[in-house]
């Protein structure tokens, strides 16, 4: 079998999806963001909306996600992403809003921006990737990092003595009644990945139904940063990330039964 | 006939907002300024214009919030005082990064720090050589009356959509607070999406198939792509410094002696002129209206026909930095301010000026 | 002509409102104005005062330290405001609540008990607009027409039917304001 005939059309199984461009990606191997990127490109090609989406990418590994998927961009300040989001999409009710942050970007500097965006009821799509570690700046500890985890500023691992506890964002902002679809997902089994994208396609139509802000965390691995093979890294991630992080629906405000 | 009305500065910055056609507000309440968004919500312009009118839940948010907004090309503006102001800087070094037009208004208080909440001029050094990271300029109007305040907001858009750039309206506690009468004009309407991809093909409006997708952004992480950049942002502030300056004179014609002022401080050092000439002292007073470009070029050709050059402020002394330079020692420059809060009357101003002049 | 008024006294006096009335009124009759009040916590209950400022022609400084005319609506004000007006100006005081009466001789002393009016019209809120009255006998910068048109641009359509209450109160404060003093 030579490579035209691999190539013949009737034998292709997998393809790169429409949307994402031929830029040669940053990310580490064994990343997780190449994989979320893919897809949000699929769902947005799926869903016909190229034309009406705007992303607003955060500070981090992922502030180069305006390289990879071709739809329009913002780029923020770092923390900032549900502040743009909010008057974008309120500016522009018909378009289809996200931001995608990592954990230090969300969690940590962005706090206010993101509790007051979910407060407020925003009709956008929020995707976080949470890997317990700031991966651009070189492997500093995150809010997201585990007790006992081990960062360049937790050498000796997290103490919560010294640096308190792991913030558990997707379950603080469910109490948030401007919250309408929160959920947890990963991406380390193609199951996983299978799960991830319907969840991400639910959060982009709930954005249309103007019924409050979509939240997908993905819990993902940051090998580099956890300094571990990729392999190695998922299965440290299922074994502990998965403890403190759970994965599965966290709210639904069309499926749950109405508070009592 | 135009409609007059009596109204604050502040108030005149809604009503205008409103009256221009702007898309959205984005604010934090921070006296003395607050009646910016209070007028806005009373006045509930989402029924009418379709103006977006929002409180956040920081200056740090809602600097944001008009970036975001800005990057769709829309005609978005905030409003603060000094404090507040500090905070938004980061944002408004992003946009000048991103080259995003938009409205800033600062209503000036006393500082450092949360200092008063009386008028000042001392945030001239913060708006006009900094106001966050980096290399760059905002353009800076200064309005000396409630009228300025209407008439500035059009003018401010005018300006941050020519050049895509960041226009602050530095304004005090005084033009903030005050009530005059105020002439204003029809409704004008907002723009209309096509408008708006005509005038901002850059914006991120949703990317058809017919064009490569809109990024905003102000990062490269490439010394050469940014160098580019920054001597791309020198030709624009050398064109807005060779066609923007915009000034006010007042009795200048024979003066002897010059008085330098801006906003409020102009109209009490025109008084302080009034006096002056009325002991048969010819004073006269230049007002730049743009701090940012500033008229160096008109101060230095009237410094050499001054015995002397004062500036005026309400501060420290950091605009008189920019006279000096104006005058490139030509002639003396005086500096005289109160701070704190606290407003010079045109008596305190005449006794500085004679004390330096040595004159009875 | 130019009249640089003071008007200072309790925070709940309509202080703030007075002025903008005659503000509004000067508007009317095509004048230039000025209205600058001290702003902040002394808001709160505590003392208020705003400066107003008319003029025939553009007003330079809005900020003045002495003063054509002071309304002065309670102590701490008089205090403060008595030695402001410019000789041969006005002072025009409200004695209740008064324990040390002007002492200028070189100036228009003039008295209004606009508690008492504003009890004969029936609302205590028009207390401001019979000191107005008083003043608008001793000084008419601006006609009665005029007032009258800048009070309705000043009270909300809501409460329209204040207006003629508030007329009565400018009118009985006219009628009822006694010159002490006259320079």
């Amino acid at each position: 079998m030579d490579t035209a005939e691999i190539m013949r059309p009737e034998n292709i199984v997998y393809r790169k999806p429409a949307l994402i461009t031929d830029n040669v990606m940053h990310y580490c191997p064994g990343c997780s963001h190449g994989v979320v990127h893919k897809l949000i490109a699929e769902v947005i090609d799926e869903m016909g909306i190229q034309d009406s989406t705007i992303g607003i990418s955060p500070v981090g590994c992922s502030v180069f996600a305006y390289n990879y998927i071709d739809i329009d961009w913002q780029e923020a300040a770092h923390g900032r992403a549900p502040a743009l989001a909010t008057a974008t999409k309120r500016l522009c009710p018909d378009k289809h809003v996200f931001t995608y942050q990592g954990d230090g970007d969300l969690a940590s500097i962005g706090t206010a921006e993101i509790i007051h965006a979910c407060s407020r009821g925003e009709n956008i799509v929020v995707i976080f990737i949470n890997n317990g570690i700031y991966g651009m700046t070189g492997g500093q500890m995150a809010p997201t990092t585990l007790i006992g985890m081990k960062t360049s500023t937790t050498p000796y691992g997290r103490d919560p003595k010294i640096n308190g506890f792991p913030m558990v964002i997707a379950d603080m902002i469910s109490h948030l009644d401007g919250t309408a679809y929160i959920t947890r997902q990963s991406v380390h089994t193609a199951a996983a990945v299978r799960k991830a994208k319907s969840a991400i396609r639910k959060a982009f139509e709930y954005s249309e139904k103007n019924i409050g802000l979509s939240f997908v965390e993905i819990v993902s691995t940051c090998n580099s940063g956890w300094k571990m093979s990729p392999v190695d890294a998922n299965k440290w991630m299922v074994e502990n990330m998965f403890k403190k992080y759970p994965i599965g629906d966290i709210k639904d405000v069309l499926k749950d039964a109405p508070a009592l | 006939m135009a409609e007059k009305i009596l109204m604050k500065g502040n108030e005149a910055i809604a009503i205008s907002a409103i009256r221009n056609g702007v898309d959205g507000y984005f604010g934090y309440p921070i006296t003395p300024q607050s009646e910016v968004m209070e007028t806005l919500m009373k006045e509930r312009p989402w029924l009418t214009t379709g103006m977006v009118v929002l409180q956040a839940e920081s200056e740090t948010s809602s600097i944001n919030m008009i970036y975001g907004g800005a990057c769709c090309g829309k005609k978005v503006m905030t409003s603060s005082s000094s404090p507040g102001v500090s905070l938004m800087c980061e944002g408004i070094s992003y946009m000048a990064g991103a080259e995003l037009p938009c409205v800033v208004v600062d209503v000036m208080r006393g500082g450092p720090g949360l200092g008063t909440i009386q008028p000042s001029q001392s945030d001239y050094n913060m708006i006009v050589k900094g106001s966050g990271h980096g290399d760059f300029h905002n353009i800076v109007i200064a309005p000396a009356s409630a009228q300025d305040m209407y008439d500035f907001v059009d003018w401010g858009f005018e300006l941050a959509f020519r050049y895509r750039n960041p226009v602050v309206i530095l304004a005090d506690g005084i033009i903030g607070q005050m009530m005059e009468k105020v002439e204003m004009h029809e409704q004008k309407p907002r723009r209309t999406a096509e408008e708006i991809l005509r005038d901002a093909p850059w914006a991120t409006t949703g990317k058809p198939a017919s064009r490569p997708r809109n990024i905003i952004t102000s990062l490269s992480l490439d010394s050469d792509i940014q160098e580019v950049f920054n001597r791309k942002l020198a030709v624009k502030y050398a064109e807005i410094e060779a066609n923007e300056v915009k000034y006010t004179e007042y009795l200048t014609d024979d003066a002897e002696y010059l008085f330098v002022a801006f906003g409020c401080s102009s109209r009490i050092c025109e008084a302080a002129v009034d006096e002056l000439r009325e002991a048969g002292i010819r004073a006269g007073m230049l007002r730049p209206v743009t701090l940012y470009p500033y008229p160096f070029a008109r101060i230095e050709e009237l410094a050499g026909k001054m015995k002397s050059i004062m500036s005026v402020e309400l501060n420290l002394g950091q605009m008189v930095d920019d006279v000096r330079l104006a005058v490139k020692g030509t002639c003396p420059v005086g500096f005289y301010g109160r701070q704190g809060g606290n407003i010079f009357t045109p008596e305190e101003i005449t006794d500085a000026f004679k004390k330096f002049n040595n004159l009875k | 002509m130019k009249e640089e008024i003071i008007i200072a006294g309790f925070g709940g006096q309509g202080v703030l409102s007075l002025g903008k009335v005659l503000a509004y009124s000067a508007i009317m009759q095509d004048m230039e104005v000025t209205w600058m009040p001290s702003y902040g916590p002394e808001m709160r209950g505590g003392t208020a005062n705003v400066c107003v400022i008319l003029s025939d022609k553009k007003i330079g400084s809005p900020i003045v330290t002495k003063y054509d005319t002071a309304i002065i609506l309670n102590q701490q004000s008089m205090d403060k405001f008595e030695k402001t007006v410019k000789p041969g100006g006005l002072l025009l005081y409200d004695p209740s609540g008064i324990t040390r009466h002007p002492e200028r001789k070189d100036v228009t002393v003039a008295q209004i008990n606009a508690i008492d009016i504003a009890a004969n019209v029936g609302n205590s809120k028009v207390y401001n607009m019979a000191v107005l009255g008083a003043f608008l006998k001793l000084r008419p910068v601006v006609e009665m027409e005029n007032v009258r048109k800048g009070l309705a641009k000043c009270i909300p359509a809501r409460y329209s039917d204040l207006i003629a209450l508030n007329e009565k109160a400018i009118e009985e404060g006219t009628d009822s304001v006694l010159v002490i003093d006259e320079k």
